[in-house]
């Protein structure tokens, strides 16, 4: 089946079998393996993508399902160079150790900050809490998340519209 | 962990879908939050796989005359969590919707597939027994209306036949000055519950004039516990009407069995939940008819 969106503003046509997963197509057709896969059904969060605004697993989706859709993934939110303010946060408080669930947190948190107020640490725990981290540094995850909530806060009192 | 081959036909019309499904091992996907674990672990291998997420007819939340409220099926978790509408007329939905898996989860799933599936403690089944709702089913066929208790047969079990889709569900008004209550526990917030309490309150002249109790966490499925409500109408909602409504919902439940936790826990957790339920659901109602 031939499909067509745009991932990370870029359009993309591809043909590809009903049965693949929108991780795989993100991976495996696309290469981009920012997406990372962990458990595939469902529980660990890693392969969290944003599809038309919305977070979702990418292994609970099917790549024909997101035909003619807006799909972002990390890629989109930094490079190694020059780091969005989300991925900044996470540097600056160590919240990563092997990496594997980062993108996941980091793609469940735009959709968070989009959508909750956060403004307690029980909200934010509870917000990531289907987000699995097996190094367990889930402390350093929520104070980098928590920054970026209060610097929302912060600068929606200026009036900036500050990018995540 | 890949789905196995399928055909896949993605309609945007009901009678489409309807006329589709009517093929052999045909399986519908809405939100596909519990199907696609299905596949991906090939518990399931339907011949083809039809996608209704693209039919806007059921994509829909409205205001019934009589002041109730007509959900489509198609309507995902996160939208009844944060309908206005929703939060005005039965805030114990928006309240429990807000239990379902993760954010994630509530982007995608739909009552309607929730109701489907009928997982035993799934707070859309929970709450649709508590609030009398009617189902919509549709098939080729024709139109039926199911009330919720009537649906459920059991865990993962319905009255749907496999040519047939939920298109609906109508929750009926609530009186005003109704009073709710909800609670849940899980080991971790946004896992299947362990057990679950759902509580209506009305009062008159400071005594309980009507209750409904219902609870999820038996084997079976959520259940309205009569014996509960009798409990608590003409009283005070006071300990003694609480634990006596305790005891029917411990004399009327069955407890899963599972590693969570034994039947003996099970039924010490309904008694708690139940007991904050009531009184959540008597204070509100005290607030409403101020």
């Amino acid at each position: 089946m031939e499909i067509t969106l745009r991932v990370n503003g870029v359009a993309v046509r591809r043909t590809v079998e009903a049965r693949l997963l929108l991780s795989d197509f993100l991976r495996g057709t696309l290469g981009l393996t920012g997406t990372h896969v962990g458990c595939e059904h469902g529980v660990c969060g890693a392969c969290t993508v944003l599809v038309d605004g919305d977070s979702v697993r990418a292994c609970l989706m099917l790549a024909v399902q997101a035909d003619g859709c807006e799909v972002t993934t990390v890629e989109a939110l930094g490079t190694v160079e020059r780091l969005g303010p989300l991925q900044e946060a996470f540097r600056k408080h160590h919240a990563l150790q092997c990496g594997f669930c980062t993108s996941g947190m980091l793609m469940t948190s735009v959709d968070l900050l989009r959508k909750y107020p956060l403004e307690s640490d029980a909200e934010i725990r509870e917000g990531l809490s289907g987000n699995l981290c097996r190094c367990t540094g889930y402390e350093h995850i929520v104070r980098a998340l928590r920054e970026v909530a209060q610097a929302r806060v912060a600068g929606a009192q200026a009036g900036e519209d500050e990018p995540i | 962990m890949k789905p196995p081959a399928f055909d896949y036909l993605r309609t945007s019309t009901l009678p489409e879908a309807l006329e589709a499904l009517q093929t052999e091992d045909a399986k519908l996907i809405a939100g596909g939050q519990s199907l696609m674990p299905m596949l991906n672990f090939r518990l399931l291998r339907p011949a083809l796989l039809v996608d209704i997420n693209r039919i806007r007819a059921l994509d829909t939340l409205e205001q019934t005359a009589g002041g109730g409220l007509r959900i489509g099926a198609l309507t995902r978790h996160l939208k009844l969590e944060f309908s206005p509408l929703v939060r005005a007329k039965f805030p114990i939905l928006a309240a429990a919707v807000a239990h379902i898996g993760h954010l994630a989860i509530r982007n995608r799933g739909t009552i309607g597939g929730s109701l489907s599936h009928a997982d035993p403690v799934a707070e859309h089944l929970l709450v649709s027994v508590l609030l009398d709702a009617t189902l919509t089913v549709q098939s080729a066929a024709g139109v039926r209306a199911v009330p919720a208790a009537q649906h459920i047969r059991g865990a993962l079990s319905t009255s749907l036949a496999p040519a047939e889709i939920v298109t609906a569900i109508e929750l009926p008004p609530l009186a005003p000055n109704t009073g709710w209550g909800f609670e849940e526990v899980a080991r971790r917030r946004g896992d299947f519950a362990i057990a679950a309490a759902a509580v209506l309150i009305r009062r008159s002249a400071n005594l309980v004039i009507e209750a409904r109790v219902a609870v999820a966490g038996g084997v079976d499925g959520p259940v309205r516990v009569g014996g509960a409500e009798r409990a608590l109408r003409g009283t005070r909602c006071d300990a003694p009407a609480i634990t006596a409504a305790a005891d029917a919902v411990r004399a009327s439940v069955e407890p899963n069995t599972d590693l969570h936790g034994s039947p003996a826990l099970r039924h010490h957790i309904l008694g708690a939940l139940l007991a904050r339920a009531c009184k959540s659901a008597w204070d509100r109602s005290a607030t409403t008819h101020a």
